[in-house]
Parts: structure tokens; sequence; C-alpha cells
């Protein structure tokens, strides 16, 4: 979409050629979504046509509406010559309610599963609706907000260039959430394609692929305007994320819908191949999305609060082209001892032996580019979070390739071990190396001095950071008590413990489970009511003061200093 | 390509030159240790295709895969320690087979290996319903007394785990019905009333003495072919017992009237075409064992 500047005597912010393309694609879908909706073979197929309509009319006020504050635009306003920040502070403030959301499903859905009652018989809030809301709430709500957020803050910083589109960056930010809101609410109706992380049904899937297109030329588009000789590191990891996301969710959504107005739809693929498809998927969804697009964020976000240049360039590169050509042959790995051929298990496991040190790479970068300012450790623990993200990251890509040998899988597949590690990569890393790139944007985006309390970034990180050790200690000894249930035979050859039998075990520890991601949860609540505060301008009273805002950040773009060329 | 390279005075590490937003590049070479983990990684990866089944390559007679170096198969694997398995209790299995299920009760040794068998039976096939430790559950009868529906030795165990109670599609199922007297009309709300109270007098348990009177011959009338004129019962026909205050669906009157009004009919799915000859012996022998086996 076009760049309207202040050139050509247009004022920017009004009405473009692709602003006029844009509203009239929109109004083409809300009619669209209207005669669905009239004619939907199913409830939720109607309400979401009907979520569609109103979503597509409220895009074509807001387009008008921009129009015409633009033309009574107050001085200090975005005139299109700075950044675009205003669409990142919307991704910040999404990451922020997403991320609480998310695991609050995720704290009720671990004491159902402790409690059983406390579904209450109410299809709505059963374990199997609720689970798909907590993963893909923290996943691709709050994780998918923070990486667009943060891939439009480090893209547009790195290439002195203003963000690429008029409206394209709006486009992606609100189209992307109702991607999600149309996902969340299906899983609640039961609307579901039951493939892992990528349940989202057919019409959602074509919804996400517009908007996924979208964000891929903003960041391209942004890429190619820029002022800087070289692509910094971080942009390729952001790059690398977003195109691999296209394509494994253009190949694991080749589905055929029952018709255009049936909420449901058929897997192109039957069997094993479906499997493999969904688990190629799956996996290199960890791999390119919660890994490689965080790793984009911890090349901007730890040097930069660091203040130390990063690690090893070399480092960098080798890492960057190991890790994307080893992951994606690495989802095998998920199907051990199944119908899938040997041969196939074979070169998932071997592969995801070989990812072990690529993914090292990004930890050894992270880490040691705290060389010479370790002791920020104490002083701010902004970095500590940072810095602990990377070790969590580094920890749960030595237990994947760990848990991919055969003889290990054979005990910890289908376990809580499995649970364990996951939420080890997602809270520990995942999770920490987003918050403690909110804590740098907040006051960057809002302009303030520093946040409002550094205290209280102690607390979240000491609490959670509990959390998460509760949370998998528990899944560990419960994974692996389970995998040896499962595998005990008494003196006869017969199976020692029932099913049944091996579900009661695990009580305590879904207790102590939920307790963990309780624990998470308020340290979550913490850091929202931080940034509230920040945000407001409040500062409390009687806690040192850390350097905060790096010299660049906020300026505009002609008045940064220049690269050293 | 940038000439301001210059050294970090931090690590006395010469720069890459590039800077982005404040933000510089060491030009530190790949850590040692970690470069030769990743040649090991790599090296390991390719012992281990050359080993076991790995890449597939396409010929004119369609897909092949390297077979790795001693033909392994995950499917070899399963079977070899399955047969492991059989092999070790094949002779247990064959005498269990052979022998009439009262002459293995008999017998110590194979009954070690029967009650292990059937423990681990039943807690994969019977607890779902029964429950783990087999009391049952409302509608489930409870299996460690000695209040039998069809009889409680072992060759009635035996039967009524093979052929399953009330399942269509075995032929040898056992079959009764207890009738539904109220919807189909052969009694009245009243005569069914009494016909309660009258019940729940075998077991001491009635309110109305007059009722209970008028219900004995309602009673009478209708329930002894199946139930006894005693009441207690036919296990032939798989008619419980009616005054040893042991329910099967609930003991207090509505519960009762209930059953009397509209019948009931509760199914155990037949096991003979699912488990083993030996296997169902195991569980008849393991049911038996706890606690009321005649």
């Amino acid at each position: 979409m076009a760049v309207s500047g202040g050139a050509g005597g247009r004022l920017y912010g009004t009405m473009t050629t692709s602003s006029y393309l844009t509203a009239i694609a929109l109004v083409a879908g809300a009619l669209y979504s209207l005669v669905v909706a009239a004619k939907a073979y199913d409830v939720p197929m109607a309400i979401h046509a009907w979520m569609f309509t109103l979503a597509f009319v409220a895009g074509v006020l807001a387009i008008g509406n921009r129009h015409f504050n633009a033309l009574k635009r107050l001085p200090g306003a975005d005139d299109g010559q700075g950044y675009s920040d205003t669409v990142i502070k919307y991704g910040v403030i999404a990451t922020l309610f997403w991320g609480v959301a998310g695991m609050l499903a995720g704290v009720y859905i671990a004491s159902e599963l402790a409690f059983p009652a406390l579904n209450f018989d109410f299809a709505y809030i059963s374990f199997g609706r609720l689970r798909p809301v907590h993963t893909s709430g923290v996943i691709f709500a709050m994780g998918g907000n923070a990486l667009i957020a943060t891939s439009f803050y480090v893209v547009q910083r790195t290439c002195r260039a203003r963000l690429a589109g008029n409206i394209a960056p709006w486009f992606v930010f609100w189209g992307y959430n109702l991607f999600i809101v149309i996902a969340a609410t299906g899983y609640l109706m039961g609307v579901t394609e039951a493939r892992e992380y990528a349940e989202p049904e057919w019409y959602a899937d074509i919804w996400l692929t517009i908007v996924w297109v979208t964000y891929l030329l903003v960041f391209v588009g942004t890429l190619m305007k820029r002022k800087e000789p070289h692509i910094y590191v971080a942009n390729w990891f952001y790059l690398a994320f977003i195109v691999t996301i296209a394509m494994l969710h253009l190949g694991n959504n080749l589905t055929v819908p029952v018709s255009i107005f049936s909420s449901k739809s058929f897997s192109a693929f039957s069997g094993v191949q479906d499997a493999l498809i969904q688990w190629w998927y799956g996996h290199n969804a960890v791999g390119f999305f919660l890994t490689a697009g965080f790793l984009g964020m911890m090349y901007y976000f730890v040097p930069k609060r660091a203040g130390r240049p990063v690690y090893s360039y070399r480092l960098s590169i080798i890492h960057f082209w190991a890790l994307i050509f080893l992951y994606i042959w690495a989802g095998p790995h998920h199907l051990h001892y199944t119908a899938l051929p040997d041969w196939a298990q074979t070169l998932g496991m071997t592969f995801s032996i070989m990812l072990w040190m690529p993914s090292w790479g990004g930890m050894i970068n992270g880490l040691m580019t705290l060389s010479g300012a370790w002791d920020k450790l104490r002083t701010d623990p902004v970095i500590r979070m940072l810095v602990v993200s990377v070790a969590f990251y580094g920890m749960s890509t030595f237990e994947g390739p760990l848990m991919s040998i055969k003889a290990v899988n054979s005990l910890s597949h289908y376990t809580d071990w499995t649970i364990g590690h996951v939420h080890s990569g997602a809270m520990g890393w995942v999770g920490f190396v987003t918050f403690g790139a909110v804590y740098c944007l907040v006051p960057w985006l809002w302009k303030r001095e520093r946040l409002y309390s550094i205290a209280l970034v102690s607390w979240h990180f000491w609490i959670s950071t509990m959390g998460i050790v509760l949370y998998i200690t528990s899944m560990w000894v419960s994974g692996i008590l389970q995998g040896l249930m499962w595998r005990a035979y008494d003196a006869q050859g017969f199976l020692e413990y029932s099913f049944v039998e091996t579900v009661a075990a695990m009580h305590p520890f879904y207790v102590i489970r939920a307790t963990g991601g309780l624990l998470y949860l308020t340290g979550t609540v913490i850091m929202v009511y931080n940034c509230w505060r920040t945000i407001k301008g409040d500062v409390r009273a009687g806690e040192p003061i850390i350097a905060n805002a790096p010299a660049n950040a906020n300026g505009p773009i002609g008045a940064l200093a220049q690269p050293a060329e | 390509m940038s000439t301001q390279k210059h050294k970090d005075e931090v690590s006395g590490v010469e720069t890459t030159g590039h800077e982005w937003d404040g933000i510089k590049e060491l030009n530190n070479p790949l850590p040692k240790w970690w470069i030769y983990t990743f040649y090991v990684c790599i090296l390991w990866s390719i012992a281990y295709w050359v080993v076991f089944p790995a890449w597939p390559y396409f010929t004119s007679g369609g897909w092949k895969h390297t077979a790795g170096s001693f033909g392994y198969t995950q499917r070899g694997e399963v079977s070899a320690e399955l047969e492991k398995v059989a092999e070790g209790r094949a002779v247990f299995l064959k005498q269990i087979d052979a022998m009439p299920i009262e002459d293995i009760a008999k017998n110590d040794s194979l009954m070690e290996v029967a009650l292990a068998g059937g423990k681990a039976t039943f807690a994969d096939n019977c607890a779902p319903c029964h429950g783990s430790g087999a009391a049952g559950g409302n509608g489930f009868p409870n299996l460690n007394d000695d209040d039998w529906l069809w009889g409680g030795k072992l060759a009635d165990i035996q039967t009524t785990v093979t052929h399953g109670i009330r399942w269509e599609a075995d032929a040898d199922t056992r079959q009764n019905m207890m009738p539904r007297f109220l919807d189909d009309q052969m009694l009245t709300r009243e005569q069914i009333n009494d016909a309660a109270e009258y019940v729940l007098s075998l077991s001491n348990k009635a309110d109305d003495a007059e009722a209970a009177k008028r219900g004995a011959a309602v009673f009478e009338a209708n329930c002894t072919s199946c139930h006894g004129a005693d009441a207690k019962g036919n296990q032939e026909l798989g008619a419980p017992n009616l005054t040893d205050a042991i329910w099967l669906y609930g003991g207090d009157k509505a519960t009762i009237v209930t059953t009397v009004s509209h019948g009931r009919g509760g199914v155990m799915p037949a096991w003979g075409t699912r488990l083993s000859g030996s296997t169902i012996k195991e569980l008849a022998l393991y049911v038996h064992s706890l606690g009321g086996g005649k």
C-alpha cells in the first residue's frame, strides 16, 4: 500500500488510492459476510459471519474517521514523517491483555485437571474447549502481538525507516486480533479442526492468510526502504519467522469446507500423512514462531538494554542458517513409535540432535553479550529477566533434542514431561523475553523517563520464576512417574497399573502445577499494573533511578545519529 | 562495507564496524567447543543413518529407503518383544487353557499367574464400570460381596464374562427382563406403591404396614415367578434377592417404585470376542477371589 507523506500537497492520513481500495474491499467483505450470516448452516458460522460483518463495517468507519481527523490535525500528531509507533502501542497493550487472558485460561484448565468437578458439566468451559483458548491465547495472541509489535519497532529503528504502508500496519494489527477473537470464540463453541496449535477452522485460516501476507509486505517494504547498508540480525530472524509461518500455515490448513456456509472442513490428508503434516507444522510453529521470532526480539532488546555489542557476528550468521535449515526436518520426532515409517522417525530424531548447537548459538550470543555488563544483573531486574529467559531457552533447547532420542521418547512421550518441557520454553523463554521487551518498550513508546517501579519488576521476576520452577519440576516428576507406571510389569509380565491408577497418582502434581501457574499469572498482573502506572506517567517514590531510555530510541528519523559508514 | 572498525574497550575485541540504532557487533570467532560439539552431533547422525533405516530414494520400482546395517524395524522389535513375553508365559497359558477352571483354582502356582493376569485384565477392562476396587456403583454390581445375580461359582462367572448380560450380539448372552409394570399398564400406581412397601418390609424398612399387607398380594400375583415366593430371587433367571438389603439401583422407596414402574435392563458386554479363553478364566478366578466367590 502506498505511503503518503506530505508530498504532493496531500495531507498525511487523508484518503489515498490504497485507503479507498481497502475501504471497498472491506465493504465487499461485509456484504459477503452478511450473506453467509443469513444462509449459515450452523449457529457458530452465523455468529462468526456476523462478527466479520461488524468488524469490516468498523474498519470502513475507522478509515473514514482517520481521514476527517487528519483534516483537523493537532500540532504534534503523527504527520507521517517519524516512526509509526502508535500501532506498536496498541500491540503492547494487546500483548498484556491477551497474556492475562491466556494465562487465566491456563490456570483454570490446570485446576480442572487437578479437580475435574471445576468444569461444572458445562460444555463451554470443559477442558477440551478451554485448552486451545489457553494455548492459542498465550502463543498466538500474547506471543503473536508481542512479535508483531516488537518487529514493527525493531525494523524501524534498525533500518532508520518508517513502517511501509499507510494503513497496512493497522490492518495487520486489527486483522490479526480479529483472527484471534474468531479462533477463541470458535473453540468455546466447539468449532475446531482438532489440529494442535492449528485449531481454527478454514474461514479463520483464510482471513489469517490475508493478514499475514500484508504483514510480510509491511515488513519487507520497510526493509527495502532502509537507510542502513546492512540488515540487522534481529530482522533476519523476524523475516524467517514471518515467511516460514506463512508456509506452515498454508501447508497444514489444506482443508475442504463442507460448504462456504458451514464452519466445518475436512483435511486434504488422511492417516499418518495427516499426522506428519500436522507435526511438520506443529514443531516448526515452535521453531519459527516461538524460537526464530523471539530470537529476533532477543537480538535487539538484550544488547540494547545491556548497552553492549552483540557477542559474535559470525556466530549469529552460522547459527541462523543452521537453525532454519535443520529445524524444518525435526517434526517427525513428535511421532516416534507410531505408524510413521522408521526412516522418517530416524530423520526427525537425528535432525533434532543436530539442532542442539544451532539453538545454543542464540543462547551463547545472548548471554555473552552481557560480558562486561554482568553487574547489571544485580541492579536491573529487566536485564535479569532477559538473561534468565535466554537461560531457559538454553535449557529447553537441550531438553528438546534429549526428548527426541527414541529411547528417551519411549518414556517421555504422551506424559506430562512434554507439558513441562513446553512450559519451560513458553514461560521461561518466550514469556520472560516478552516481558523484558515490554518493560523496555513501555517507557520508550510513551516517552516516560523510566518505569513506574523497578521494585515491582523484581517482584514480578521472582514470583514468576518461582511459578516456573514449581510448574516444570512438578511436571518432570509427574511425567517420569507416569511413564514408569505405564511401563511397569509385575513378575508374571502383566501390567502393574491400570490407566486410572496412573491418573490418580498425578493429582498432587497437578495441584502443584496449578499453583505454579497461578504464581506466574500473578507476576503478569503485577507487570500490567506497573505498565499502566508507567503509561499514566506515575513514578513510584523512593526508588533508585535506572537509566531507561536509550539515546536514539525516540527521536524522529532525521534526527538520528548517522550510522558508522 | 564499513571501514570504521574499532576495538570494544571493555573486551578488547574488534567490532565488525556495523551499527544499528546504537547496537554494534563484536567480531568474536565461533566458540571452539560449540563448533566441535556441532560437528560431533552431525557425525553421530550420519553414523545413525548408516545403522538404522534413514533416507528415502526413488527407483524404477517406486520409493525405497536405506534399510540400515542390520535390518532394524520397529515392528520387528515389537513382535520380538511380544514373542518373548508369550514364550515366557506359554507353559502356564497352555495349562490354563487346557484345565477346567475349578482345577486351576486348586493349583497354587497357576493361581499366582491367573490372579496377576486377572487383576491386570480387570483394571483395564472392567474397572470403568465396576470400579478399580470392584465395589461397583449405581447399576453396576459390587463384585466383592457374595450377592450374585447370575451365580457366584467359577463356571457361572466365566459364563457371564464370556457372553455378557443382555448383549445382543451374543446369542448365548444372559437374558431376562424386569417388566415395565406401569408403562405396560400391568399394574396401577397404587398397586406399585403397595408392592414397593411390601418389598421394603422384607428388609424391615416399610413405613406403612397396611400398604405392605396389600402389596403382598400384588407381589404374590406378579413377582414370584421370577423372584420366588420367598423373594430370595433366582440365579438361574438372574432375578435378584429382594430380602438382603443389597440393591443394584438403590433401596429407597422412590427408586423401587421407579424400578417396578419402568423396568431395568442393564447391559454387560460379552468379552468372549475380545479376550482369549485363558484370559477370561484368569478374570473369573480373580473376581471369584475378591471375597464373594461360591
